[in-house]
């Protein structure tokens, strides 16, 4: 077998590995989208300010440290224990119901009928609110997550490929940890949006806040679970990404990457979210592989939205956004 | 005759009791200025009027939607069995039995129509077996729907929207329906078909019906007893079988008078000079 097409192959594993990711946030934005028709710009805070206090809560940092050793004139960084993996995962969801009940209780509610457009402003200043809560809270400086997901190459596909093809393709576990991890969350979100009372009444309030009022939905209680569902996506996001590439405020960047994501995908699918993740993770890194060298390289930022871009022009939807139903 | 049988009986036990209701959008816009209403158990009740008159409005006040379009009652009280409602929440009189099937229909277009039925039993707490029981009933009352279960219902047609609407409302098993414009943008055949079908379920499933309507000439046909709005305010009740028979009802409303149809233009020029109040 050529060279060339061993290694496009390894290319590709790592892209959809990588798109995975992508996806993940994206995931945390349909949500949202899908039952309020509000674009959450602060999704990738979300994913950020998850990762920070799960780190903190890990380490046993003291909340606000620095605020409260300026106030009072202590010295407190630290409780002196440490919260095992699992316990602070739980805890950080906690943290992330709140803040969901928050954001509804102080902004949203107050916002109901009000154009898309407020909405989303609101959302962008809720995502540099956020950012800062987050730094006040946990500090700026980057800090290591390790809740214990495997890392590393993994030797097995290391191997195999390497009897196949006398050339061992290097796969991180982790990216495969997040693969099935994804798999999970979708299939889990798609029965619980699909099958259940509260997944029904959630695609009811996306379509019509009115009507969903009428037969005496509560808005109030479907947004909280809502946001609480894109918090606990977004606490997942974080891990890997956390995990990944350490826990900085250069996380809440990779928000943008899952708009071309979005566009590709529809803004109201979960598999969109996922397929799109793929496309644009699998479509960048190959496009790197084959054309970056001519061009001069670097092209991972910009693929992504020409692809995007592409996409708007031929199907506004997305691939599998819902049909915009006009009825005349 | 139908109506003329029912109005001996409306002096049945009341249940909706509108006061003296005053309804202020965005704080400025008075739309309603003292509507009083009752609705019997068991009857028919049709709101009458022109666009703007403040039939929606109305219902709206009742069944707590006011407020997500930024409207509130300002004045006046009402109530629901004789407990006061207007502070509540569009949920709490569902689950009490007062449900609005608003104008337009408001189907969800992505669900399908069974998915759309079902929303209609969210407040209900009384298991499976009987949120299933009553999908039967309702696919008994529009068979059409069943033949679309699985069709979303937003490639539905409006008469079929308007019973996936009607039908939702069911599901919550109501003691008294809101009905806003269900003739709206539909065929006369569908209207009579629809007409038929409240008729039905007042008489076999006992349920009240606040009903606004534009279509005077049908409401009237089929409800017990009318009021009729004008700006804001109601200008004219009665059983229905002599509202039919009034004469300015008739004219403004039936487009007759004693001397026949009138063109247009002379029914405009002669209302100028004589209004309700």
């Amino acid at each position: 077998m050529p060279e060339q097409l061993i290694f496009a192959m390894e290319v590709i594993l790592n892209g959809l590995m990588a798109g995975v990711l992508y996806a993940l946030v994206a995931l945390g934005f349909v949500l949202i989208y899908k039952a309020s028709g509000i674009f959450n710009y602060a999704q990738g805070v979300m994913a950020l300010f998850a990762a920070m206090t799960l780190v903190g809560i890990m380490n046993g940092q003291v909340p606000f440290a620095h605020v409260i050793n300026a106030t009072f004139g202590t010295h407190v960084y630290n409780f002196g224990w440490t919260v095992p993996a699992l316990l602070a995962i739980i805890l950080t969801m906690a943290v992330m119901v709140l803040l969901a009940w928050a954001v509804q209780r102080f902004v949203m509610r107050h916002l109901v009928g009000q154009e898309p457009i407020i909405l989303f402003m609101a959302t962008i200043g809720l995502a540099y609110f956020l950012e800062g809560v987050a730094d006040l809270m946990w500090g700026s400086e980057i800090k290591t997550l390790n809740v214990g997901l495997p890392q590393g190459i993994n030797l097995w596909i290391d191997e195999t490929t390497f009897n196949f093809f006398d050339y061992g393709f290097f796969i991180d576990n982790l990216d495969i940890v997040a693969t099935v991890i994804a798999a999970l969350l979708v299939a889990a979100l798609v029965a619980f949006s699909q099958y259940t009372k509260q997944g029904r009444a959630m695609r009811a309030v996306a379509d019509d806040h009115q009507a969903a009022l009428s037969v005496g939905i509560s808005l109030n209680f479907i947004w909280i679970m809502v946001w609480s569902v894109a918090g606990f996506v977004a606490l997942v996001a974080g891990i890997m990404w956390g995990t990944k590439s350490g826990v900085q405020f250069s996380l809440s960047l990779i928000a943008l990457k899952a708009l071309p994501v979005l566009m590709l995908g529809g803004f109201t699918s979960i598999p969109g979210a996922i397929v799109g993740g793929l496309i644009i993770g699998v479509g960048e890194k190959l496009f790197e592989f084959a054309i970056g060298p001519m061009v001069g390289g670097a092209t991972e930022n910009w693929f992504a939205y020409v692809l995007a871009l592409i996409f708007l022009v031929f199907r506004p939807q997305g691939l599998f956004g819902e049909k915009i139903i006009e009825r005349v | 005759m139908l109506d003329a049988a029912q109005t001996t009986d409306v002096q049945a036990e009341t249940l909706l009791e509108v006061n003296n209701i005053e309804v202020i959008y965005n704080h400025v816009i008075l739309v309603l200025k003292g509507v009083s209403l009752t609705v019997p158990k068991g009857g028919i009740t049709a709101l009458l009027g022109g666009n703007g008159a403040g039939k929606t409005t109305t219902l709206k006040a009742v069944s707590n939607l006011l407020h997500s379009e930024r409207g509130e009652v300002t004045k006046g009280s009402i109530k629901y069995r004789g407990e006061s409602v207007h502070e509540s929440d569009p949920a709490v009189l569902v689950e009490k039995g007062v449900i609005q099937v608003m104008e337009g229909r408001h189907c969800f277009e992505h669900l399908t129509v069974e998915e759309n039925l079902l929303t209609g039993a969210y407040t209900r707490k009384d298991g499976n077996a009987a949120i299933q029981k009553d999908l039967e009933l309702v696919y008994n009352y529009f068979p059409r729907l069943k033949e679309r279960r699985r069709s979303q219902a937003g490639y539905t047609s409006g008469g079929e929207q308007q019973m996936v609407a009607m039908g939702r409302a069911l599901m919550s098993r109501p003691e008294t329906i809101l009905l806003d414009e269900p003739s709206m943008g539909l065929a006369p055949q569908l209207v009579e078909e629809i007409f038929g079908i409240v008729k039905d379920l007042n008489e076999k499933e006992g349920v009240s019906f606040l009903l606004a309507e534009q279509n005077t000439n049908v409401a009237l046909r089929f409800a017990h007893y009318g009021y009729i709005l004008e700006s804001g305010r109601v200008v004219m009740d009665g059983p229905a079988a002599e509202l039919r028979e009034n004469p300015d009802v008739k004219e403004f409303y039936l487009g007759m008078s004693d001397e026949g149809r009138k063109s247009f233009r002379d029914v405009r020029s002669y209302r100028r000079r004589k209004r309700w109040l």
